[in-house]
């Protein structure tokens, strides 16, 4: 037995569409250890959120399965928390009643209330919106509210922190702000952490290992890039080292060249080529 | 970090300041044509065309009622309610003056006070309205935000009940009407009853026209709930009583509201129609025995009715409006 933290076997994920079964993951292989951080990389459509969504238990998979701690994961649950794209941050509640809910389900019976209200508020200070405790996800920025989302995952106190492209939807001087508290709050914590990203200097800069996937149908792992840059790391200085670039050109090569997608311009081939991913989308929707 | 730069405003002093000076001074004069002036124009015009075009109007009741005999109508009835309620009360004083002097003759003598046997006025029948579409109203929300919700929730259900919904929706009150007085004669019999079985047929009928808007829109609002939302709910597994509290009826408040709204105007539409034709008290029956009165005043005593309905509704209106803004978190 091995003795990893994390450990996906031989998953395989069908969807059912019109036109029959649609393999989207084929035998995917992948382990990961405690306090590890871990991006996935990959073409839109390759099943990213796929894998993703088996780790937290959102989707089955139906053939293999993963295993957390010595326990097989069958369906979703606090221990490992989501960080959504799009915050999914409840509009009704407050910033602090937003992480709250989450606290009060996860910590009920094990802390105080005051014990409970204090740790809303060390977690809020941590992605540093303290500040704006009473306001609603509507009053706060894009990037804020994204704050606000690590912050209730990381007060579920997760084994693994999953991250579906976190930053995807906020303009680039945000998400660099981001990325770097995400570093120093990685720094002090040290989760494991699973993140999805499709922005290549956001996978080298925080990962420890990128996992490259192959485009889909029947996606799997293509590469497993160890990243062996001392932390802290910081963006600015990187951008000139050689190790930094060496990484970064794998990456890219992964991609652009033994995964070019095939997109096409003209629409009669893209009818062609494109309409089983189309379904998988469909499907995953 | 740019972004936590942006403390709260409202702490500075300055801004509060500003505030109460905004408050003060004249509002913006575009937007008080706008709000106003504009609306005034609009009433205006439609009362001069209403004062000339109704003398050219002439019915067995003589000629259509302009504003102003519509206006003295209004004041006439009010008059009528204030003379009522006066002799209501030397009734009342009347009988207990004699109550008191039969229990100075005999202490143990058995009194009692009827009620004033006069007939409801104007202002009476809109109280009575008001209260029956309001019951009914309530009963067909307690019954619509809780199946609304099961339906919502439950695809099979929803497919299973769909097309029942979509048939009874478009019944008009004035089919319903006979089977509800029917099955309510029979039903609710009882030597003391607690409500009249005008008031129950009508609301009843309030009810079964009104509840569609609303359980339509509550399943509508409860499956359109944000699958992000209810990923969360998944990770943090909220039991089914958590979920249904704390991310389904906040999610779909506002959905819910659109639905009442439309189920209030429509409650109290199909209410007016409703005293009408079964006979029970309300503004209805006001309207009904005016016509069937056929006096020279009937005429404008109807008009009057039907400007009271409608302020009336815009009312109610209004009032779910404000309700909505109190709860509804997207307001």
């Amino acid at each position: 037995m091995s003795k990893s933290h994390l450990e996906l076997t031989g998953v395989e994920m069908a969807f059912d569409t019109p036109k029959g079964s649609f393999i989207a993951l084929d035998n995917v292989n992948l382990k990961i250890n405690k306090g590890e951080f871990v991006s996935l990389i990959g073409h839109s459509g390759c099943g990213k959120s796929t894998v993703l969504n088996i780790v937290a238990g959102l989707l089955q998979a139906t053939k293999g399965g993963c295993v957390l701690n010595g326990h097989e994961v069958n369906s979703p649950g606090p221990e490992r928390a989501v960080v959504f794209q799009n915050h999914a941050l409840m509009p009704w509640l407050t910033v602090h009643e937003n992480v709250e809910l989450a606290v009060q389900q996860v910590f009920r019976k094990t802390m105080s209330k005051q014990e409970r209200r204090d740790w809303i508020t060390h977690n809020l200070e941590l992605v540093n919106m303290a500040h704006a405790a009473n306001k609603r996800p509507g009053e706060i920025s894009g990037g804020m509210a994204q704050r606000v989302g690590i912050a209730r995952a990381l007060a579920m106190k997760p084994s693994v922190l999953l991250m579906d492209e976190p930053f995807g939807a906020l303009d680039a001087l945000t998400r660099a702000h981001l990325q770097d508290s995400l570093m120093e709050i990685q720094q002090e914590l040290n989760n494991t952490v699973i993140m999805i990203t499709h922005d290549v200097d956001e996978a080298v800069l925080l990962s420890d290992r990128i996992i490259m996937m192959t485009n889909g149908p029947a996606a799997t792992v293509g590469e497993d890039l160890h990243i062996d840059l001392p932390r802290p790391r910081n963006r600015v200085t990187l951008a000139d080292d050689p190790t930094y670039v060496h990484y970064r050109q794998e990456v890219l090569k992964f991609l652009y060249e033994k995964q070019r997608k095939l997109e096409t311009i003209k629409p009669t081939r893209a009818s062609t080529v494109e309409p089983e991913q189309e379904e998988a989308q469909a499907a995953r929707a | 970090m740019t972004t936590l730069t942006t403390s709260a405003p409202e702490n500075s002093p300055t801004s509060g300041v500003k505030a109460l000076i905004a408050r003060l001074s004249v509002p913006n004069p575009a937007s008080v044509g706008k709000q106003i002036l504009l609306p005034m124009i609009g009433i205006l015009v439609f009362l001069g065309f209403w004062h000339l075009a109704a003398p050219q109007v002439n019915t067995s009741l003589g000629a259509f009622p302009g504003p102003v005999q519509v206006w003295e109508q209004g004041g006439q009835l009010w008059q009528e309610h204030v003379n009522q309620r006066e002799r209501a009360d030397k009734f009342v004083t009347m009988q207990e003056v004699r109550n008191q002097r039969l229990l100075e003759k005999d202490p143990s003598a058995e009194v009692k006070i009827r009620p004033y046997p006069g007939a409801p006025t104007f202002l009476d029948q809109v109280g009575t309205s008001l209260v029956t579409v309001l019951a009914g109203f309530v009963l067909a929300t307690v019954i619509a935000v809780p199946l609304g919700i099961v339906f919502g929730l439950n695809r099979y259900f929803q497919a299973a009940v769909n097309p029942l919904i979509q048939v009874f929706k478009p019944v008009s009150p004035l089919a319903w009407l006979p089977l509800v007085t029917m099955v309510v004669s029979a039903t609710y019999v009882s030597d003391d009853p607690m409500f009249e079985k005008s008031f129950l047929t009508s609301m009843i009928t309030v009810t079964l026209c009104s509840l569609w808007p609303t359980l339509i829109n509550t399943s509508v609002g409860v499956a359109a709930v944000n699958p992000d939302l209810l990923n969360v709910s998944r990770v943090l597994r909220l039991s089914f009583w958590t979920h249904v509290r704390k991310v389904v009826l906040p999610s779909s408040v506002p959905m819910i509201f659109t639905g009442l709204r439309v189920s209030l105007g429509i409650a109290w539409m199909v209410l007016i129609a409703a005293e009408m034709l079964a006979q029970s008290p309300g503004l209805g029956k006001f309207v009904w025995d005016e016509f069937q009165n056929g006096s020279s005043q009937s005429l404008s005593r109807i008009m009057v009715a039907v400007l009271a309905i409608g302020l009336i509704g815009f009312m109610l209106d209004r009032i779910m409006l404000l309700i909505q803004k109190k709860v509804a978190w997207n307001e």
